[in-house]
């Protein structure tokens, strides 16, 4: 598990970007934390840097959401899915669990939505 | 509405492909095309394509939803004239293609200078154009970019990370004075002398020294800079010689109101071929931006589809990326607005800076703060009155 930050370091609204094999952006959405991978499938822009509204990320580049839930744009210009990994607290402290690794093709996400 | 042609087959043809369909229109789409090519990216032609990080498969715009539009692509197919009064628009082939709507999104052509014929001497607007740029940039430098706008600085920088010695030539006395203000012009520009790009300002350019090969550039002040290759980046002009004559009305670009609507029933315009009234500058406004050829189609759809769109669109907004630092900006500056750097340093080539118009935010300039930037572009007053024509 990659270690993220304390609990009250990740306050609701808020995001923060952690240096793993690929980068993952951790989110809190209303009270409830998420991670998908950091880097936006259609260019070069970080995630953790866009505007969250309820469980969508606007990416702050050329503004497809993703569905922080599914990892699925729900629009153009992105056409595939960014990684979702799991979230786990313990002791007050934030981890990631990287759900494959990241050389792995991404399949999609099945039918989560 | 049985059947609607889109003139164009780039961001803003497609995008209008998209909207109509989403705005539940089942009719018939053609979408015409000059350029062989489906709907490709424009940007990473200065950026990452350029610099040999991205394909030609990389710079399709078309997403796998895009195979449920249903549209009759007539690509390399030119438009050479319309008929306004009959929504009838004829081709180089000589077919005519009358239909109940039309969507004007030609887009727009790079400006040339005299003497751009000589070899070595290029315009970056389309992938063929790019093509050719990379294949001359691969041969070495020196290379001289005349005007350091955007495109011009975004070649200068991709070169640059080639290895290439580049010189750029301004005729203005600070760079992107016009977009971003003196102040910020100056901040910007800085990053090419940073990165090693010599800058040349305040001069204009007298003409091409070569035969048949360019060999240097010419300045008004008589210096003359060596030359392997040259890319005139002197801005673009809107594709709207076709439409004279035709009953639309045009003043360099395609007249519209805040709705995409020319002044006929039945005829829209979008992207960076249209000259659209906008609210956060007051008046009409021909946007060369991303953004804008993807928010626009949205509107003019409802607008033919006989919809009350709503206009309440977000800022102007565009970014570029050069030598490393992406700059982010929306709004609309004019001359005179005050700009203060809201938080950073620009020393550090990291921080945002806002402009401000009689004490309300009216424009947002991010340099490396994206995230900042989408709370500061939100921020933004819309400075007229909400005047919606
Ligand atoms: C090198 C480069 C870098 C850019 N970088 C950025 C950036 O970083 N950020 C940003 O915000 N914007 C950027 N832009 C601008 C952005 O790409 C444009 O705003 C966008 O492409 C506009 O889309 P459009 O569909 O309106 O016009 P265009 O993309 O110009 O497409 C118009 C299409 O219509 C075709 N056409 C023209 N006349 C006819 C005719 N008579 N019949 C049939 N077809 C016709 C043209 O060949 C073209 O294919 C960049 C542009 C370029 C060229
Ligand atoms: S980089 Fe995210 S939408 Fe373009």
């Amino acid at each position: 598990m990659i270690p993220v930050c304390a609990v009250p370091d990740l306050p609701v609204g808020e995001a923060v970007r952690v240096e793993a094999e690929v980068p993952i952006a951790v989110f809190n959405a209303d009270g409830v934390l998420y991670a998908i991978d950091d880097t936006c499938t259609h260019q070069d822009a970080s995630l953790a840097d866009g505007w969250l509204e309820g469980c969508l990320v606007e990416c702050p580049l050329h503004a497809t959401c993703f569905d922080l839930r599914t990892g699925r744009p729900t629009g153009p210009p992105a056409k595939r899915p960014v990684r979702t990994h799991e979230v786990v607290v313990e002791n007050d402290y934030v981890y990631v669990r990287v759900s494959v690794p990241a050389d792995s093709p991404v399949v999609g996400h099945g039918e989560v939505a | 509405m049985r059947a609607i042609t889109v003139v164009g087959a780039s961001l803003a043809g497609l995008s209008a492909a998209r909207a109509l369909r989403s705005q539940s229109y089942d009719g018939r789409i053609v979408v015409v095309g000059d350029e062989p090519h489906r709907p490709y990216d424009r940007p990473p032609l200065s950026k990452e394509f350029l610099a040999g990080k991205a394909s030609v498969e990389d710079l399709a715009l078309s997403t796998p939803d895009d195979d449920e539009l249903d549209v009759d692509w007539w690509l390399g197919h030119k438009a050479i004239a319309l008929d306004a009064s009959r929504r009838a628009v004829r081709l180089d082939s000589g077919e005519e293609l009358v239909s109940d709507g039309v969507v004007l999104a030609t887009g727009a052509r790079a400006r040339t200078l005299p003497g751009s014929g000589l070899a070595g001497v290029h315009t970056l607007r389309s992938l063929d154009d790019a093509l050719a740029l990379r294949a001359e940039l691969a041969e070495g430098g020196p290379l001289v970019v005349i005007g350091a706008g955007f495109i011009g600085a975004e070649v200068a920088s991709t070169a640059r990370a080639l290895g290439l010695d580049v010189t750029v030539v301004e005729a203005l006395p600070t760079p992107l004075a016009g977009p971003l203000g003196p102040e910020m012009g100056a901040l910007v520009a800085a990053l090419h002398t940073d990165n090693g790009t010599r800058l040349v300002t305040g001069v204009g350019v007298a003409g091409f020294v070569g035969a048949g090969r360019v060999r240097a550039v010419r300045l008004a002040d008589d210096r003359e800079l060596p030359a392997a290759t040259v890319v005139v980046g002197v801005g673009a002009v809107p594709n709207v010689d076709w439409l004279a004559g035709s009953g639309v009305e045009v003043d360099g670009g395609v007249l519209t109101d805040a709705r995409c609507a020319t002044g006929v029933p039945g005829i829209v315009a979008v992207g960076d071929c249209a000259l659209s009234y906008n609210r956060f500058a007051g008046s009409a406004l021909r946007l060369e931006h991303w953004t804008n050829a993807v928010q626009q189609p949205e509107i003019a759809a409802a607008t033919l589809l006989g919809r009350r769109a709503d206009v309440r669109s977000a800022a102007p907004y565009f970014w570029s990326d050069q030598y490393g630092v992406r700059l982010q900006f929306a709004g609309h500056r004019r001359p005179g607005d005050a700009v203060e750097i809201a938080e950073g340093d620009p020393a550090e080539r990291s921080f945002a800076a806002v402009y401000r118009r009689d004490g309300r935010s009216v424009a947002v300039l991010a340099v490396n703060r994206a995230k900042l930037f989408g709370r500061l572009r939100r921020e933004l007053a819309v400075p007229e009155a909400e005047v919606v024509r």
